[in-house]
């Protein structure tokens, strides 16, 4: 069964309609068991850092989370918070990826939030399999993660480059959204279904 | 680099996707869910949904619409027409939509913008603005183009920006409806001196119209309706077209 975590990250309803799509069966759940017990869980995340790890560690998720040895995909906010720590009201994240996220500054070429289709490369993991290299994803935020060992994709906005997915063992982040980025963005949710 | 957006916008009215000149004799053009899947597969990048019932049945069926789009397309939406408060935009959000458009309202009371976005974030928060030249002046226009507000459209863009939104949907009421060209000038005014996204609306004919907002204009996403629903220009074409510009599209 797969899992996704309810918690105050936004809109968790994308992710499930994507579930859907691709005829996957999943709950949305609160429960740590349930949690713990879980074939892959999905940390979806639109929103605020700091309040959507605040939320998690309310909620005695986040220990749940950093114990998993089966796999974890981190959407967007999601993935943010599983990095050291963020930017974003200074929140302190779960540690897992070894990387801090930081504020885009807007400059003429690059608007804040980095909103719409851009490319993911270096392309270095299970989870991009059949994808090629450029391929187009959808993104919208306006904190990235910056590049470190964990680095599985970059991308770049004007002069930015920052890690577009990021993996650690069994643990996956993605600054992209899958669930909102066409067929690619299928495909990439399928392979980590697949894991 | 960002891709520049190409998006179909669907003005729906009890649930079918309508077009009109100036909202006078309305056409059905098709149905929302199946028009929105074929631009999703013809490499549309998002898509723009507006609800233009008047009716309060019209508005409750346009939410159940919403969740049906949610659970059908795998790109971005965006969901606009008759929102006046928080309240709206969650229903909406809940029903699956990735962002709403504010226009009227936000013109009448501006705090909107700001309680929209500080409950769900800017990237949710699309400010639509109409405008037309009056004496030289571009004012903001309410409801559907038919009213002059007291606003203008370089310091309420300004202003919409400050409060939180997270793009622009500029229309030149001047330009909407004639297929002779986008207001390139106005585009390139709004992109270079905001720093959120600026979709470009209103006046869209041909291929090279679309390929100037984007280039000239410096819009980072153009809109278009009749040329998209008449398949006057199908979206791979343009696409096509466009990347033999050099102007990055997905």
């Amino acid at each position: 069964m797969i899992a996704v975590v309810d918690y105050e990250a936004g809109n968790i309803r994308s992710v499930c309609n994507a579930l859907t799509r691709l005829g996957a069966e999943y709950i949305v759940t609160d429960d740590p068991e349930k949690i713990r017990n879980a074939s892959k869980v999905i940390l979806p995340g639109v929103g605020n850092a700091k309040i959507a790890v605040e939320s998690l560690r309310s909620k005695g998720l986040d220990r749940i989370i950093r114990m998993r040895r089966k796999p974890v995909l981190g959407i967007c906010v999601g993935m943010q918070i599983m990095c050291r720590r963020s930017e974003e009201d200074n929140a302190i994240g779960l540690g897992i990826f070894d990387c801090d996220v930081k504020r885009f500054l807007p400059t003429n070429d690059a608007k804040v939030p980095h909103m719409g289709w851009n490319t993911i490369s270096n392309l270095e993991s299970k989870l991009f399999k059949g994808i090629n290299e450029k391929e187009y994803v959808y993104y919208v935020h306006s904190y990235y993660a910056n590049l470190c060992t964990d680095t599985i994709a970059t991308t770049r906005h004007a002069d930015v480059l920052f890690s577009a997915a990021l993996k650690y063992e069994n643990f996956y982040g993605t600054q992209f959204h899958p669930e909102k980025s066409g067929d690619i963005g299928s495909t990439i949710l399928n392979n980590f279904l697949s894991l | 680099m960002v891709a520049k957006r190409i998006i179909p916008c669907l003005d729906v009215k009890d649930g079918a996707v309508v077009k009109g000149v100036n909202f006078e004799g309305l056409k059905e053009v098709g149905d929302a869910v199946e028009m929105g899947r074929k631009y999703s597969l013809d490499g549309a990048d998002e898509l723009v949904y507006l609800d233009i019932s008047a009716s309060k049945e019209g508005r409750s069926t346009f939410v159940n619409l919403v969740e049906k789009i949610a659970l059908n397309i795998n790109i971005p939406f965006c969901v606009g027409g008759g929102i006046t408060s928080v309240d709206d935009a969650s229903r909406l959000l809940d029903a699956g939509a990735d962002k709403i458009t504010v226009n009227s309202a936000a013109v009448a009371r501006p705090e909107l913008i700001t309680e929209i976005a500080s409950k769900y974030g800017s990237q949710f928060v699309v400010c639509a603005i109409d405008a037309k030249v009056s004496d030289g002046i571009w004012r903001v226009t309410t409801h559907g183009g038919s009213r002059f507000s007291e606003r203008e459209l370089f310091s309420w863009a300004q202003q919409a920006q400050e409060r939180g939104a997270g793009e622009i949907l500029f229309t030149s009421m001047d330009h909407d409806g004639t297929k002779s060209g986008y207001a390139c000038e106005v585009y390139k005014q709004l992109s270079t001196t905001l720093s959120i996204p600026v979709i470009a609306s209103g006046g869209a004919g041909k291929i090279s119209d679309i390929a100037d907002v984007l280039t000239d204009g410096c819009a980072d996403a153009a809109l278009a309706a009749s040329i998209f629903h008449y398949g006057e220009i199908p979206i791979p074409v343009l696409k096509n077209e466009l990347k033999k510009l050099g102007i990055p599209i997905r």
